[in-house]
Protein backbone atom coordinates (compact mmCIF):
# COMPACT_ATOMS: atom_id res chain seq x y z
CA UNK A 1 0.00 0.00 0.00
CA UNK A 2 1.21 3.72 -0.85
CA UNK A 3 1.72 5.94 1.97
CA UNK A 4 2.05 8.66 -0.72
CA UNK A 5 0.73 11.83 2.30
CA UNK A 6 -0.33 14.84 0.72
CA UNK A 7 -0.95 17.95 2.01
CA UNK A 8 -4.07 20.20 1.68
CA UNK A 9 -3.33 23.24 3.45
CA UNK A 10 -2.30 25.04 6.48
CA UNK A 11 -4.09 23.87 9.60
CA UNK A 12 -4.57 27.23 10.77
CA UNK A 13 -6.26 28.03 8.09
CA UNK A 14 -9.35 25.78 9.17
CA UNK A 15 -11.50 26.74 12.17
CA UNK A 16 -14.48 25.09 13.79
CA UNK A 17 -17.02 27.50 11.89
CA UNK A 18 -15.33 27.65 8.60
CA UNK A 19 -14.33 24.68 6.75
CA UNK A 20 -11.82 25.05 3.98
CA UNK A 21 -11.44 23.72 -0.10
CA UNK A 22 -8.59 22.09 -0.93
CA UNK A 23 -7.74 20.94 -4.28
CA UNK A 24 -6.52 17.19 -5.28
CA UNK A 25 -5.33 16.27 -8.57
CA UNK A 26 -8.23 18.49 -9.90
CA UNK A 27 -10.75 17.52 -7.32
CA UNK A 28 -12.16 20.01 -4.71
CA UNK A 29 -12.02 18.41 -0.70
CA UNK A 30 -13.05 19.99 2.16
CA UNK A 31 -11.05 20.39 5.52
CA UNK A 32 -13.30 20.34 8.57
CA UNK A 33 -11.81 21.09 12.30
CA UNK A 34 -13.58 19.56 15.29
CA UNK A 35 -12.52 19.15 18.58
CA UNK A 36 -9.20 19.86 18.05
CA UNK A 37 -9.35 17.24 15.09
CA UNK A 38 -9.03 17.46 11.37
CA UNK A 39 -11.27 16.01 8.84
CA UNK A 40 -11.63 15.71 4.97
CA UNK A 41 -14.12 14.76 2.82
CA UNK A 42 -15.14 15.21 -1.27
CA UNK A 43 -16.52 19.00 -1.00
CA UNK A 44 -18.81 18.11 -3.27
CA UNK A 45 -22.19 17.44 -2.10
CA UNK A 46 -23.79 13.76 -3.34
CA UNK A 47 -26.99 15.55 -4.33
CA UNK A 48 -26.44 18.64 -6.01
CA UNK A 49 -23.54 20.64 -7.55
CA UNK A 50 -23.40 22.58 -3.94
CA UNK A 51 -20.15 22.72 -2.21
CA UNK A 52 -19.67 22.02 1.22
CA UNK A 53 -16.77 24.34 1.76
CA UNK A 54 -19.26 26.84 1.70
CA UNK A 55 -21.64 25.20 4.21
CA UNK A 56 -22.82 25.73 7.54
CA UNK A 57 -20.81 23.89 10.74
CA UNK A 58 -22.68 22.85 13.65
CA UNK A 59 -20.94 19.94 15.96
CA UNK A 60 -19.42 17.52 13.67
CA UNK A 61 -22.45 17.71 11.09
CA UNK A 62 -21.61 20.35 7.85
CA UNK A 63 -25.05 21.69 6.39
CA UNK A 64 -24.30 22.06 2.38
CA UNK A 65 -25.90 25.65 1.58
CA UNK A 66 -27.61 24.22 -1.37
CA UNK A 67 -30.04 22.62 -0.18
CA UNK A 68 -29.60 22.38 3.55
CA UNK A 69 -28.91 18.49 3.37
CA UNK A 70 -26.66 17.73 6.08
CA UNK A 71 -23.81 15.31 6.44
CA UNK A 72 -21.30 13.81 9.42
CA UNK A 73 -18.17 14.73 8.35
CA UNK A 74 -16.03 12.31 10.65
CA UNK A 75 -18.43 9.26 8.99
CA UNK A 76 -19.39 10.77 5.79
CA UNK A 77 -23.33 9.74 6.38
CA UNK A 78 -26.31 11.59 5.00
CA UNK A 79 -27.85 12.74 8.06
CA UNK A 80 -30.69 15.44 6.47
CA UNK A 81 -32.98 15.00 3.44
CA UNK A 82 -32.44 15.58 0.36
CA UNK A 83 -28.67 14.00 0.89
CA UNK A 84 -29.05 10.05 1.37
CA UNK A 85 -25.15 8.99 -0.38
CA UNK A 86 -23.00 9.07 1.87
CA UNK A 87 -19.12 11.16 1.18
CA UNK A 88 -16.11 9.97 0.72
CA UNK A 89 -13.78 10.32 3.86
CA UNK A 90 -9.95 10.88 4.37
CA UNK A 91 -8.02 10.19 7.19
CA UNK A 92 -5.63 13.08 8.18
CA UNK A 93 -2.15 13.65 9.81
CA UNK A 94 -0.84 17.26 10.80
CA UNK A 95 2.56 17.63 10.54
CA UNK A 96 4.45 20.46 10.15
CA UNK A 97 1.33 23.08 10.20
CA UNK A 98 -0.10 21.44 7.49
CA UNK A 99 -2.99 18.84 7.00
CA UNK A 100 -2.02 15.69 5.06
CA UNK A 101 -4.22 12.93 3.51
CA UNK A 102 -3.33 9.54 1.40
CA UNK A 103 -4.78 10.21 -2.01
CA UNK A 104 -4.45 6.17 -2.71
CA UNK A 105 -7.05 5.71 0.08
CA UNK A 106 -9.62 6.47 -2.50
CA UNK A 107 -9.26 6.30 -6.10
CA UNK A 108 -9.87 9.48 -7.93
CA UNK B 1 -52.31 -2.70 9.49
CA UNK B 2 -52.50 1.30 8.40
CA UNK B 3 -53.04 2.09 4.67
CA UNK B 4 -51.16 5.37 3.93
CA UNK B 5 -52.24 7.24 0.54
CA UNK B 6 -50.46 9.70 -0.70
CA UNK B 7 -51.59 12.57 -3.08
CA UNK B 8 -49.72 14.46 -5.43
CA UNK B 9 -46.19 12.92 -6.42
CA UNK B 10 -43.99 15.71 -6.26
CA UNK B 11 -41.28 16.67 -4.06
CA UNK B 12 -43.45 16.84 -1.16
CA UNK B 13 -45.26 13.11 -2.06
CA UNK B 14 -42.33 11.99 -2.57
CA UNK B 15 -40.11 12.94 0.73
CA UNK B 16 -43.37 12.23 2.73
CA UNK B 17 -42.85 8.19 1.57
CA UNK B 18 -39.10 8.23 2.18
CA UNK B 19 -39.48 9.85 5.63
CA UNK B 20 -42.51 7.50 6.49
CA UNK B 21 -40.03 4.54 5.57
CA UNK B 22 -37.46 6.19 7.65
CA UNK B 23 -38.83 6.61 10.20
CA UNK B 24 -40.08 3.06 10.94
CA UNK B 25 -43.31 3.12 8.87
CA UNK B 26 -44.15 -0.61 7.14
CA UNK B 27 -47.43 -0.69 6.48
CA UNK B 28 -48.86 -0.26 3.01
CA UNK B 29 -48.23 3.29 1.13
CA UNK B 30 -49.74 4.38 -2.29
CA UNK B 31 -48.65 7.14 -4.49
CA UNK B 32 -51.13 8.79 -6.36
CA UNK B 33 -49.40 11.18 -9.02
CA UNK B 34 -50.79 13.01 -12.04
CA UNK B 35 -47.82 13.25 -13.64
CA UNK B 36 -46.32 10.07 -15.10
CA UNK B 37 -43.22 10.64 -13.54
CA UNK B 38 -41.69 9.57 -10.10
CA UNK B 39 -41.38 12.74 -7.94
CA UNK B 40 -38.81 14.46 -9.23
CA UNK B 41 -37.26 18.12 -7.79
CA UNK B 42 -38.73 21.33 -9.72
CA UNK B 43 -36.21 23.85 -8.87
CA UNK B 44 -33.72 22.90 -11.92
CA UNK B 45 -36.88 23.57 -14.51
CA UNK B 46 -36.41 26.72 -14.45
CA UNK B 47 -32.39 26.77 -14.14
CA UNK B 48 -30.41 23.80 -15.07
CA UNK B 49 -32.40 22.19 -17.49
CA UNK B 50 -33.22 25.46 -19.91
CA UNK B 51 -29.61 26.21 -18.97
CA UNK B 52 -27.41 22.90 -19.79
CA UNK B 53 -27.50 22.12 -23.79
CA UNK B 54 -26.84 18.88 -23.45
CA UNK B 55 -30.20 16.88 -21.68
CA UNK B 56 -29.34 17.27 -18.23
CA UNK B 57 -29.87 15.15 -15.60
CA UNK B 58 -33.47 15.11 -13.77
CA UNK B 59 -33.05 15.35 -10.10
CA UNK B 60 -35.06 12.15 -9.02
CA UNK B 61 -36.03 12.32 -5.05
CA UNK B 62 -35.36 8.55 -5.27
CA UNK B 63 -34.58 6.46 -8.15
CA UNK B 64 -37.33 3.70 -9.73
CA UNK B 65 -35.78 1.00 -7.65
CA UNK B 66 -36.05 2.41 -4.35
CA UNK B 67 -40.21 2.51 -4.48
CA UNK B 68 -40.06 -1.10 -5.61
CA UNK B 69 -37.90 -2.05 -2.76
CA UNK B 70 -39.64 -0.34 -0.12
CA UNK B 71 -43.07 -2.06 -1.61
CA UNK B 72 -44.73 1.37 -2.38
CA UNK B 73 -47.94 0.91 -4.89
CA UNK B 74 -47.63 3.15 -7.75
CA UNK B 75 -50.75 4.99 -9.19
CA UNK B 76 -49.03 7.51 -12.00
CA UNK B 77 -50.80 9.65 -14.43
CA UNK B 78 -54.03 9.22 -12.20
CA UNK B 79 -55.81 11.95 -11.03
CA UNK B 80 -57.18 11.79 -7.98
CA UNK B 81 -60.83 12.67 -8.34
CA UNK B 82 -63.04 13.04 -5.27
CA UNK B 83 -62.22 12.50 -1.94
CA UNK B 84 -65.06 10.64 0.33
CA UNK B 85 -64.31 11.20 4.05
CA UNK B 86 -67.45 9.29 5.15
CA UNK B 87 -65.96 5.95 3.64
CA UNK B 88 -62.60 7.01 3.78
CA UNK B 89 -62.05 6.47 0.26
CA UNK B 90 -60.64 8.11 -3.24
CA UNK B 91 -61.62 8.03 -6.65
CA UNK B 92 -59.49 7.76 -9.38
CA UNK B 93 -60.30 9.64 -13.00
CA UNK B 94 -60.46 5.64 -14.18
CA UNK B 95 -63.30 5.14 -11.52
CA UNK B 96 -61.25 2.64 -9.36
CA UNK B 97 -61.50 3.41 -5.14
CA UNK B 98 -59.04 3.40 -3.25
CA UNK B 99 -59.69 3.20 0.59
CA UNK B 100 -56.89 4.71 3.19
CA UNK B 101 -56.50 4.89 6.36
CA UNK B 102 -53.89 8.34 6.89
CA UNK B 103 -53.94 10.50 3.69
CA UNK B 104 -51.16 12.74 3.05
CA UNK B 105 -52.60 15.64 0.47
CA UNK B 106 -49.43 17.23 -1.59
CA UNK B 107 -50.94 18.42 -4.28
CA UNK B 108 -48.85 21.15 -5.10
CA UNK B 109 -49.98 24.14 -7.00
CA UNK B 110 -51.40 24.81 -10.41
CA UNK B 111 -49.67 27.85 -12.95
CA UNK B 112 -52.14 30.66 -12.99
CA UNK B 113 -53.35 31.09 -16.55
CA UNK B 114 -53.23 34.30 -18.31
CA UNK B 115 -56.81 35.56 -18.30
CA UNK B 116 -56.17 37.43 -21.59
CA UNK B 117 -57.52 36.58 -25.01
CA UNK B 118 -55.54 34.80 -26.82
CA UNK B 119 -53.47 33.81 -23.20
CA UNK B 120 -53.93 30.05 -24.10
CA UNK B 121 -51.73 30.41 -27.27
CA UNK B 122 -49.83 26.97 -28.35
CA UNK B 123 -46.48 29.14 -27.94
CA UNK B 124 -47.80 30.41 -24.18
CA UNK B 125 -45.62 27.69 -21.56
CA UNK B 126 -45.94 27.63 -17.84
CA UNK B 127 -43.05 26.24 -16.25
CA UNK B 128 -44.00 24.02 -14.18
CA UNK B 129 -43.25 20.14 -15.11
CA UNK B 130 -39.67 18.75 -17.20
CA UNK B 131 -42.58 18.29 -20.46
CA UNK B 132 -42.67 22.67 -20.04
CA UNK B 133 -39.39 22.90 -19.42
CA UNK B 134 -38.54 20.53 -22.41
CA UNK B 135 -40.83 22.45 -24.39
CA UNK B 136 -39.49 25.24 -23.87
CA UNK B 137 -35.37 24.88 -24.20
CA UNK B 138 -35.75 24.85 -28.27
CA UNK B 139 -37.06 27.78 -28.34
CA UNK B 140 -34.32 29.57 -26.63
CA UNK B 141 -31.84 30.43 -29.48
CA UNK B 142 -29.50 32.85 -30.98
CA UNK B 143 -32.47 34.07 -33.73
CA UNK B 144 -35.17 33.48 -31.58
CA UNK B 145 -37.06 36.19 -29.11
CA UNK B 146 -38.70 34.80 -25.90
CA UNK B 147 -40.87 37.37 -24.17
CA UNK B 148 -41.85 36.39 -20.19
CA UNK B 149 -45.16 37.04 -19.10
CA UNK B 150 -44.36 37.86 -14.62
CA UNK B 151 -41.38 39.09 -13.65
CA UNK B 152 -41.23 37.23 -10.73
CA UNK B 153 -38.36 34.01 -9.67
CA UNK B 154 -39.09 31.89 -12.77
CA UNK B 155 -39.91 34.50 -15.48
CA UNK B 156 -36.57 36.13 -14.56
CA UNK B 157 -34.25 32.81 -14.35
CA UNK B 158 -36.27 31.96 -17.82
CA UNK B 159 -35.03 35.37 -18.63
CA UNK B 160 -31.65 34.79 -17.82
CA UNK B 161 -31.57 31.45 -19.42
CA UNK B 162 -32.69 32.19 -22.80
CA UNK B 163 -30.10 35.29 -22.73
CA UNK B 164 -27.46 32.66 -22.25
CA UNK B 165 -28.29 30.85 -25.50
CA UNK B 166 -28.24 34.19 -27.35
CA UNK B 167 -31.88 34.75 -27.38
CA UNK B 168 -33.20 38.36 -27.52
CA UNK B 169 -35.33 38.36 -24.02
CA UNK B 170 -38.39 41.06 -23.36
CA UNK B 171 -40.18 40.87 -19.68
CA UNK B 172 -43.36 42.35 -19.46
CA UNK B 173 -44.16 43.14 -15.75
CA UNK B 174 -47.53 44.48 -14.98
CA UNK B 175 -45.90 46.39 -11.05
CA UNK B 176 -43.18 48.78 -10.61
CA UNK B 177 -40.64 46.03 -10.00
CA UNK B 178 -39.44 42.89 -10.67
CA UNK B 179 -39.59 39.75 -7.71
CA UNK B 180 -42.15 42.26 -5.70
CA UNK B 181 -43.83 39.42 -3.85
CA UNK B 182 -39.95 37.70 -2.62
CA UNK B 183 -37.49 40.40 -2.16
CA UNK B 184 -37.42 43.56 -1.17
CA UNK B 185 -37.27 46.59 -3.20
CA UNK B 186 -33.39 47.24 -2.76
CA UNK B 187 -33.10 43.89 -4.47
CA UNK B 188 -35.83 43.70 -7.04
CA UNK B 189 -34.23 47.36 -8.17
CA UNK B 190 -31.04 46.00 -8.32
CA UNK B 191 -32.10 42.57 -10.47
CA UNK B 192 -34.08 45.12 -12.82
CA UNK B 193 -30.42 46.83 -13.83
CA UNK B 194 -29.07 43.08 -13.73
CA UNK B 195 -31.09 42.22 -16.04
CA UNK B 196 -30.89 45.20 -18.23
CA UNK B 197 -27.16 45.44 -18.36
CA UNK B 198 -27.91 41.71 -19.57
CA UNK B 199 -29.72 43.02 -22.43
CA UNK B 200 -33.03 41.87 -21.52
CA UNK B 201 -35.65 44.62 -22.07
CA UNK B 202 -37.72 44.73 -18.80
CA UNK B 203 -40.64 46.69 -18.98
CA UNK B 204 -42.43 47.40 -15.33
CA UNK B 205 -45.73 48.92 -15.01
CA UNK B 206 -46.69 47.03 -18.46
CA UNK B 207 -50.32 46.08 -19.05
CA UNK B 208 -51.10 43.24 -21.91
CA UNK B 209 -54.23 43.68 -23.64
CA UNK B 210 -54.24 40.61 -26.11
CA UNK B 211 -52.52 37.76 -27.79
CA UNK B 212 -52.83 36.41 -31.57
CA UNK B 213 -50.88 35.73 -34.54
CA UNK B 214 -50.05 32.59 -35.87
CA UNK B 215 -49.76 29.03 -34.12
CA UNK B 216 -45.87 29.69 -34.60
CA UNK B 217 -45.61 33.30 -34.33
CA UNK B 218 -47.59 34.89 -31.17
CA UNK B 219 -47.93 38.89 -31.34
CA UNK B 220 -48.08 40.37 -27.71
CA UNK B 221 -49.97 43.16 -27.52
CA UNK B 222 -49.71 45.88 -25.11
CA UNK B 223 -52.24 48.26 -23.88
CA UNK B 224 -50.00 51.49 -24.66
CA UNK B 225 -50.75 49.96 -28.65
CA UNK B 226 -47.11 48.22 -28.87
CA UNK B 227 -46.67 44.97 -30.54
CA UNK B 228 -44.44 42.39 -29.70
CA UNK B 229 -43.35 39.49 -32.14
CA UNK B 230 -42.68 36.26 -30.23
CA UNK B 231 -41.28 32.88 -30.99
CA UNK B 232 -42.35 31.69 -27.11
CA UNK B 233 -44.14 33.38 -24.48
CA UNK B 234 -43.07 32.33 -20.55
CA UNK B 235 -45.99 33.06 -18.70
CA UNK B 236 -45.21 33.28 -15.01
CA UNK B 237 -47.74 35.04 -13.01
CA UNK B 238 -47.96 33.24 -9.69
CA UNK B 239 -49.65 29.76 -8.71
CA UNK B 240 -52.63 28.60 -7.48
CA UNK B 241 -53.04 26.05 -4.54
CA UNK B 242 -54.74 22.58 -5.97
CA UNK B 243 -56.63 22.28 -2.77
CA UNK B 244 -60.44 21.56 -4.64
CA UNK B 245 -60.13 17.70 -3.89
CA UNK B 246 -59.94 19.23 0.02
CA UNK B 247 -62.48 21.96 -0.40
CA UNK B 248 -64.99 19.57 -2.09
CA UNK B 249 -64.79 17.24 0.66
CA UNK B 250 -65.83 19.48 3.63
CA UNK B 251 -61.77 19.79 4.75
CA UNK B 252 -60.93 23.88 5.74
CA UNK B 253 -59.53 25.99 3.14
CA UNK B 254 -58.46 29.29 2.75
CA UNK B 255 -55.73 29.70 -0.31
CA UNK B 256 -54.24 26.71 0.59
CA UNK B 257 -55.64 23.60 2.43
CA UNK B 258 -55.42 24.87 6.37
CA UNK B 259 -53.21 22.90 8.50
CA UNK B 260 -52.26 23.08 11.84
CA UNK B 261 -48.35 22.44 13.22
CA UNK B 262 -48.59 19.04 13.09
CA UNK B 263 -49.45 19.40 8.95
CA UNK B 264 -52.58 17.80 10.04
CA UNK B 265 -55.88 18.91 8.31
CA UNK B 266 -59.34 19.76 9.89
CA UNK B 267 -60.03 15.68 9.40
CA UNK B 268 -57.14 14.30 12.16
CA UNK B 269 -56.88 11.49 9.60
CA UNK B 270 -56.21 13.92 6.57
CA UNK B 271 -52.33 15.79 6.48
CA UNK B 272 -51.45 18.11 3.94
CA UNK B 273 -47.45 19.44 3.03
CA UNK B 274 -45.89 21.62 0.97
CA UNK B 275 -47.19 24.32 -1.88
CA UNK B 276 -50.49 23.94 -0.99
CA UNK B 277 -50.68 23.87 2.73
CA UNK B 278 -51.56 27.56 4.88
CA UNK B 279 -49.68 27.05 7.86
CA UNK B 280 -49.00 28.33 11.39
CA UNK B 281 -45.33 29.58 11.51
CA UNK B 282 -44.96 29.32 15.35
CA UNK B 283 -41.44 31.01 15.21
CA UNK B 284 -42.95 34.22 13.65
CA UNK B 285 -46.40 33.96 15.07
CA UNK B 286 -48.54 34.02 11.70
CA UNK B 287 -49.56 31.79 8.84
CA UNK B 288 -48.00 31.25 5.40
CA UNK B 289 -48.84 29.76 2.42
CA UNK B 290 -45.29 29.04 0.95
CA UNK B 291 -44.07 28.09 -2.71
CA UNK B 292 -40.84 26.57 -1.81
CA UNK B 293 -38.17 24.00 -1.61
CA UNK B 294 -37.67 23.91 1.62
CA UNK B 295 -41.50 23.38 2.88
CA UNK B 296 -42.24 21.24 0.45
CA UNK B 297 -39.49 18.71 1.79
CA UNK B 298 -39.59 19.82 5.16
CA UNK B 299 -43.58 19.93 5.72
CA UNK B 300 -43.85 16.59 4.04
CA UNK B 301 -41.19 15.26 6.48
CA UNK B 302 -43.25 16.61 9.41
CA UNK B 303 -46.14 15.13 8.00
CA UNK B 304 -44.63 11.39 7.81
CA UNK B 305 -43.63 11.57 10.84
CA UNK B 306 -46.71 12.68 12.90
CA UNK B 307 -48.17 9.29 10.98
CA UNK B 308 -45.54 7.48 11.90
CA UNK B 309 -45.71 8.06 15.45
CA UNK B 310 -43.46 10.53 16.19
CA UNK B 311 -44.51 14.17 17.06
CA UNK B 312 -43.44 16.54 15.19
CA UNK B 313 -43.89 20.39 14.71
CA UNK B 314 -43.33 22.06 11.63
CA UNK B 315 -41.44 25.27 12.59
CA UNK B 316 -38.71 26.46 10.41
CA UNK B 317 -37.94 30.18 9.89
CA UNK B 318 -38.62 30.11 5.23
CA UNK B 319 -35.71 29.81 3.45
CA UNK B 320 -35.66 30.23 -0.57
CA UNK B 321 -33.09 30.61 -3.19
CA UNK B 322 -32.82 32.13 -7.26
CA UNK B 323 -29.90 31.67 -9.47
CA UNK B 324 -29.78 34.14 -12.19
CA UNK B 325 -26.77 34.70 -14.73
CA UNK B 326 -24.74 32.32 -12.22
CA UNK B 327 -25.50 34.40 -9.26
CA UNK B 328 -26.69 32.94 -6.09
CA UNK B 329 -29.44 34.71 -4.30
CA UNK B 330 -31.05 33.40 -0.93
CA UNK B 331 -33.32 34.86 0.99
CA UNK B 332 -34.66 33.82 5.05
CA UNK B 333 -36.99 35.47 7.12
CA UNK B 334 -39.92 37.47 5.68
CA UNK B 335 -39.17 40.56 3.72
CA UNK B 336 -41.26 43.39 4.12
CA UNK B 337 -41.35 47.04 2.44
CA UNK B 338 -41.05 48.86 5.95
CA UNK B 339 -38.33 47.13 7.60
CA UNK B 340 -34.88 49.03 8.01
CA UNK B 341 -32.30 47.92 5.98
CA UNK B 342 -28.50 47.74 6.53
CA UNK B 343 -25.99 46.47 3.86
CA UNK B 344 -23.17 43.80 4.31
CA UNK B 345 -20.95 43.87 1.72
CA UNK B 346 -21.15 45.26 -2.13
CA UNK B 347 -24.56 44.34 -3.28
CA UNK B 348 -23.75 46.25 -6.64
CA UNK B 349 -21.21 43.80 -7.12
CA UNK B 350 -23.61 40.67 -6.00
CA UNK B 351 -21.25 39.60 -3.00
CA UNK B 352 -23.29 40.81 0.01
CA UNK B 353 -26.02 41.09 2.24
CA UNK B 354 -29.16 43.24 2.60
CA UNK B 355 -30.46 42.65 6.13
CA UNK B 356 -34.05 43.91 7.71
CA UNK B 357 -34.50 44.78 11.06
CA UNK B 358 -37.31 45.57 12.88
CA UNK B 359 -36.28 47.56 16.16
CA UNK B 360 -32.82 44.98 17.40
CA UNK B 361 -34.75 42.15 15.49
CA UNK B 362 -33.39 40.94 12.26
CA UNK B 363 -36.67 40.06 10.29
CA UNK B 364 -34.95 39.16 6.75
CA UNK B 365 -32.09 38.68 4.74
CA UNK B 366 -31.41 38.56 1.77
CA UNK B 367 -27.41 36.81 0.42
CA UNK B 368 -25.91 37.60 -2.63
CA UNK B 369 -23.26 34.52 -3.48
CA UNK B 370 -23.49 34.85 0.35
CA UNK B 371 -24.62 31.00 1.31
CA UNK B 372 -23.08 30.77 4.36
CA UNK B 373 -23.76 34.12 5.82
CA UNK B 374 -26.92 33.91 5.10
CA UNK B 375 -27.49 30.51 7.05
CA UNK B 376 -26.29 32.43 10.35
CA UNK B 377 -28.61 35.07 9.77
CA UNK B 378 -31.01 32.29 9.62
CA UNK B 379 -30.20 31.17 13.33
CA UNK B 380 -29.66 34.83 14.48
CA UNK B 381 -33.77 35.54 12.78
CA UNK B 382 -34.62 32.09 14.52
CA UNK B 383 -33.15 32.59 17.93
CA UNK B 384 -34.78 36.37 18.28
CA UNK B 385 -30.41 37.83 18.83
CA UNK B 386 -30.74 40.94 19.72
CA UNK B 387 -28.25 42.80 16.91
CA UNK B 388 -27.48 46.52 15.72
CA UNK B 389 -27.09 47.88 12.55
CA UNK B 390 -23.52 48.88 12.83
CA UNK B 391 -22.45 45.14 13.70
CA UNK B 392 -24.07 43.50 10.42
CA UNK B 393 -22.83 46.06 7.94
CA UNK B 394 -19.14 45.62 9.89
CA UNK B 395 -17.97 42.64 8.27
CA UNK B 396 -15.11 42.58 10.45
CA UNK B 397 -18.27 41.11 13.00
CA UNK B 398 -18.64 37.98 11.49
CA UNK B 399 -22.29 37.23 11.68
CA UNK B 400 -21.26 33.41 13.35
CA UNK B 401 -20.29 35.00 16.10
CA UNK B 402 -23.48 37.12 16.47
CA UNK B 403 -25.49 33.73 16.00
CA UNK B 404 -23.75 32.38 18.83
CA UNK B 405 -24.77 35.02 21.05
CA UNK B 406 -26.63 33.79 23.77
CA UNK B 407 -30.68 35.23 24.06
CA UNK B 408 -30.87 38.34 26.17
CA UNK B 409 -32.89 37.36 28.96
Amino acid sequence: MTEQLVALCDASAVSEDTPVQAKLAGEELCVYLHDGAYYVTQDLCTHGPGYLSEGFVEGCEVECPFHQGKFNFITGEATAAPCTDKLRTWKTTVQDGKIWINPAEHAA
Amino acid sequence: MTHVVVIGAGQAGGRAIEALRGNGFTGPITLIGAETHLPYERPPLSKEMLLDPASPKIDWVRPAAWYAEHNITLKLGQTATKLDRGTKTITLQDSTTISYDKLILATGTTPRKLAIPGGDHPRCICIRTLEDSEKLRPFMAQDSHIVVIGAGFIGLEAAAAARSHGAAVTVLEMAPRPMGRGVPATIGELYAQLHRNKGVDLRLNTQISHIDGPDTEPQIHLADGTTLTATAIVVGIGVLPEQDLATQAGLETNNGIVVNTHAQTSDPDIYAAGDVTRHPNPLLGCDLRLESWQNAQNQAIAAAKNIAGIPTTYAEIPWFWSDQYGINMQITGLPSDTATEVTRGDLSTFQGLLFQLTGAKLTAAIGLNSPRDLRFAKNIIQAQIDVTPDELANPAVKLQDIAKRARPA
